[in-house]
C-alpha cells in the first residue's frame, strides 16, 4: 500500500507480523504491543529494527521505557471513526517525547490527514489518497486554534506576538 | 459581542473551501456516502426525511442584526422562507439542497458565522445563559469563556472522532438557565479568593438513559480550565464505549466507572500534563476576548419609566406581555425582552424570513444590536430601555411576535418529531399545538404560572422531555402513537429527571389529561406563588397521576 511521508511517496521497508510468527533475519518488522512487551529483551538483540503496532485499545504509556530504541510506531485506525489513535499519538509525541516515525495504518482517508498530522503522525499508509491529495489535505488550514503534537503555533500566540 | 479577527476569518474561509471540495467529491462518487457522512455531520448537514438539513451554529446563542438578516436571506433563497431555532441555540434550515450548501456556508462566512461541529461525534456548539451579560442576578458573564472554549474546540485534532457527540454549557448566574447539569460538561462560574474559576459537572445528558451530571471538581481556576477540559476529553476519548452507540456518551462512562473513579482518572490525567503540554493561554488573550463582551454603553435612566408605566395602565394586553416576557436587567431603566416564537398553534422555534428581518431591525433600533436565542427556542433582545417598550411591543405584536407566554405552559419545547425527523417514532408538533390550545386563554395561563412542558417524538429526547416539569414522550406501539407523561423533571440548578407517570396516552387524550393535572394543581397549591413543580415536590406525584388517568 502506498506510504507517504514528508511530502513524498516512499518505499516501505517494514512488514507487520501479526500473532506469534517467527521474525526472519534481516527484515524490519512491526508487532502488536503485547508481543513487543513480552519479548522486549530478545527483540532488542536483533540486528534489525522492530517496531510496534498500536491497536485502538492499547495503552500507549506502556511504551514509554522503550521509546529511545523504537524507530516506528504504527497507529492503527481499523475504522476511521475511531479516534483513539489521535490521543495515542498526542501522548507519544508530547508527553513521552517520541521522535521516531508515527505512521497511520488502516482506514486512512484524506479527510483525517490534517488531524493526524496535527496529532503528531508523520507517515500515512493509504490507498485512498494519492500524493497530491495528501499534500493538499495537510495544507487545508493555514491557522490552528490549539497547541498539539504537530507543533504549529496556535493563533492565541500569534495574536500576542509570539 | 465577539468579532472575528483575520485568523478567525481565515479559518472559516478555509472551512468553506474544504467542505466545497468534500461535496464535490461526494457528488462525483469519489467519496462513498458512508465516508461522507461523518464529514457532512461535522458541518451540520443531516439527511432528513425529505431533504438535507443544515444546522448553523449560533455560538452561545448570540448574534447581531446583520447576522440575523443573513439567516433571513438564507431562509428566503435556499429554504422555504423559514428557519427553526433549536434547543441548543442553533438554527436549522430544513430544505437546503446539498449542492447549494457550500454557497450557503460562504454567505455565512461573510457575516462571521459557520456550521462547524454543529453535528457529528465532536465537541458541539457551547451553550449558555440567554440573558448573559444582561441579567441582574448574574455573577460573572459566561460568554468570554464560551468563546474561548469555541476556539479551543474548533478543529481540535485529538477530539474530532469521539465515541459520541459532546456538549458543553456554561452559566454565570446562581439560577441556572443553561441546563448545565444535563450536558456532557456543565461549567458553573465561581469566584474563590478573588480568583475566577469553574465548578465542573460531567456526565449529564438526556436521551434513552438520562443522567444528572456528577460534580467532578468544585473549583478549577480559569487559567487551568482548558487543561482540565483536555484531561476530561482525553479520558473520554480513550475509554468511552465505542461498541454500542447508545452507550457511547460520557454519561455512561461516568456511570459505569462511578463518579469517584471517573474523577480519579481525570485528576490523574490532569496531574500528568507536563509543562509544555499545558495550554497556557496568555493573560492578554483572555483579556482580549473579555473586551469584546464589555457591557453596552447604555444612557443613564431612572429605575422606573413614566412612559412604560403609563402604557401599562392604558393597555391591558401590553401590561400582560410586560408582566410575562421581561427579565430584570442589571442596568436600572432597562430590561431583557423575550420575543416568543411560541404563538398558539404555531411551530415552536420557527421564524419566517420576514420575522427574522423584523427582529433584526428591532434589535438595531431598540436593542443595542444584540440578539439572543434561548434553549427554550425563543429569541431575546437583551438590552432594551423600559421607555422603548411600548413602541417595541407594537411592532412585535404586528409581526405576530408578542405572544405573552415566556416560561408559561404554552411556551413548550417541541422537537420536530415524525413530521420532519427520521429518528422520530411519533409526531410532536400536532400534540404540542393541541396542548397549547387547551391552555390558550391568557388569564388561565398566567394563573397557572411558570410550568415547563417539553415534548420529544422519540427516546433521543431532543425536546428535553426528561427535564420538563411535565414531559411528553412519543412512542410507537404496534404502529400507533402513544405518549408517555413524566412529572418532576427540571433543568435548572435543582436538575432532576422526570418520573414516568404510568401507561402512555393516545394523542387525542393528552390535552384533556394535562388539563386535569393542571386543574388539580390549582386546587392543591398553597398559594398562587407556589409553582406546579413545587406543589409536586411538596405533595408527591400521586394526586397528579390520579388526575392524569381520571377519565379512564
Amino acid at each position: 500500500m502506498p506510504l507517504i511521508k514528508n511530502g513524498a511517496e516512499i518505499d516501505d521497508i517494514w512488514a507487520y507480523v501479526d500473532g506469534e510468527a517467527e521474525l526472519s533475519e534481516g527484515g524490519c518488522f512491526t508487532v502488536p504491543l503485547g508481543r513487543f512487551l513480552a519479548e522486549a529483551s530478545t527483540l532488542a538483540e536483533r540486528n534489525t529494527q522492530v517496531g510496534v503496532r498500536l491497536a485502538p485499545d492499547d495503552d500507549a504509556a506502556l511504551l514509554e521505557p522503550y521509546l529511545q530504541q523504537i524507530q516506528l510506531i504504527e497507529v492503527a485506525f481499523p475504522k476511521y471513526t475511531d479516534g483513539r489513535g489521535y490521543s495515542q499519538a498526542q501522548l507519544l509525541r508530547r508527553r513521552f517525547g517520541y521522535e521516531g516515525e508515527l505512521r497511520a495504518v488502516g482506514h486512512v482517508l484524506r479527510d483525517q490527514l490534517f488531524y493526524m498530522n496535527r496529532s503528531g503522525i508523520d507517515a500515512y499508509e493509504t490507498s485512498r489518497a494519492d500524493l497530491s491529495e495528501v499534500v493538499d489535505a495537510l495544507k487545508e488550514y493555514s491557522e490552528v486554534y490549539q497547541p498539539a503534537a504537530g507543533g504549529r503555533v496556535p493563533v492565541f500566540r500569534k495574536r500576542h506576538g509570539s | 459581542m465577539y468579532r472575528y479577527d483575520e485568523f478567525d476569518a481565515q479559518i472559516v474561509k478555509e472551512r468553506v473551501a474544504q467542505f466545497r471540495g468534500q461535496v464535490e467529491r461526494r457528488l462525483s462518487g469519489e467519496l462513498l456516502e458512508d465516508e461522507f457522512k461523518p464529514l457532512r455531520l461535522q458541518n451540520g448537514v443531516y439527511l432528513q426525511l425529505h431533504a438535507y438539513m443544515l444546522r448553523v451554529a449560533i455560538p452561545y446563542g448570540q448574534l447581531n442584526a446583520r447576522q440575523m438578516r443573513m439567516l433571513a436571506r438564507i431562509a428566503r433563497e435556499y429554504d422555504r422562507n423559514y428557519g427553526h431555532f433549536t434547543t441548543r441555540q442553533n438554527i436549522q434550515f430544513n430544505w437546503v439542497a446539498l449542492k447549494d450548501i457550500p454557497d450557503v456556508l460562504a454567505l455565512l462566512a461573510e457575516v462571521e458565522m459557520h456550521a462547524i461541529q454543529t453535528s457529528g461525534n465532536c465537541i458541539r456548539n457551547t451553550t449558555s445563559d440567554h440573558y448573559a451579560g444582561a441579567a441582574r442576578d448574574e455573577i460573572m458573564d459566561p460568554r468570554p469563556w464560551c468563546e474561548i472554549i469555541r476556539q479551543w474546540s474548533t478543529f481540535h485534532p485529538e477530539f474530532a472522532f469521539l465515541p459520541r457527540k459532546f456538549k458543553i454549557a456554561v452559566t454565570g448566574a446562581e439560577h441556572d438557565r443553561a441546563a448545565i447539569r444535563v450536558h456532557d460538561i456543565g461549567l458553573h462560574m465561581r469566584e474563590r479568593d478573588g480568583v475566577r474559576g469553574f465548578e465542573v459537572h460531567v456526565g449529564g445528558g438526556q436521551g434513552r438513559t438520562p443522567h444528572v451530571a456528577a460534580l467532578v471538581n468544585d473549583f478549577v481556576p480559569e487559567d487551568r480550565l482548558l487543561d482540565y477540559l483536555e484531561a476530561i476529553m482525553r479520558v473520554y476519548n480513550l475509554h468511552g464505549r465505542r461498541d454500542n452507540k447508545y452507550k457511547a456518551r460520557i454519561k455512561i462512562l461516568v456511570n459505569e466507572l462511578g463518579p469517584e473513579e471517573f474523577t480519579r482518572q481525570v485528576e490523574v490525567e490532569f496531574a500528568a500534563q507536563r509543562p509544555h503540554e499545558k495550554i497556557d493561554l496568555p493573560q492578554a488573550e483572555i483579556e482580549r476576548i473579555h473586551a469584546y463582551f464589555a457591557p453596552p454603553e447604555l444612557a443613564t435612566k431612572p429605575e422606573t419609566s413614566d412612559a412604560f408605566e403609563a402604557a401599562k395602565a392604558n393597555d391591558k394586553a401590553f401590561a400582560r406581555w410586560a408582566r410575562i416576557n421581561l427579565h430584570p436587567h442589571v442596568t436600572p431603566g432597562y430590561t431583557s425582552v423575550t420575543v416568543s416564537l411560541k404563538p398558539i398553534g404555531g411551530l415552536a422555534g420557527d421564524a419566517t424570513d420576514a420575522q427574522m428581518e423584523i427582529i433584526a431591525n428591532l434589535a438595531e433600533t431598540y436593542g443595542q444590536d444584540d440578539i439572543r436565542v434561548s434553549h427554550a427556542q425563543n429569541v431575546i433582545l437583551a438590552h432594551v430601555a423600559l421607555d422603548d417598550l411600548p413602541a417595541l411591543y407594537a411592532e412585535l405584536d404586528a409581526a405576530g411576535l408578542a405572544t405573552p407566554n415566556e416560561s408559561l405552559i404554552t411556551d413548550l419545547i417541541v422537537c420536530p418529531g415524525l413530521d420532519y425527523c427520521n429518528l422520530a417514532n411519533a409526531r410532536s408538533i400536532p400534540v404540542g399545538q393541541a396542548v397549547q390550545q387547551v391552555f390558550a386563554d391568557p388569564d388561565y395561563q398566567e394563573d397557572i404560572g411558570r410550568l415547563h412542558i417539553n415534548i420529544s417524538g422519540c427516546i433521543n429526547a431532543c425536546g428535553h422531555h426528561h427535564v420538563g416539569h411535565i414531559g411528553i414522550l412519543g412512542v410507537d406501539k404496534k404502529g400507533e402513537e402513544f405518549y408517555q407523561i413524566t412529572f418532576g423533571g427540571r433543568a435548572d440548578e435543582k436538575a432532576a429527571i422526570g418520573d414516568i407517570a404510568g401507561p402512555g396516552l393516545k394523542s387525542e387524550d393528552v390535552p384533556g389529561a394535562l388539563k386535569r393535572v393542571v386543574d388539580r394543581y390549582r386546587e392543591l397549591r398553597s398559594g398562587k406563588d407556589e409553582l406546579f413543580i413545587d406543589t409536586l415536590g411538596r405533595l408527591g406525584h400521586d394526586p397528579f397521576k390520579e388526575a392524569l388517568y381520571a377519565a379512564d
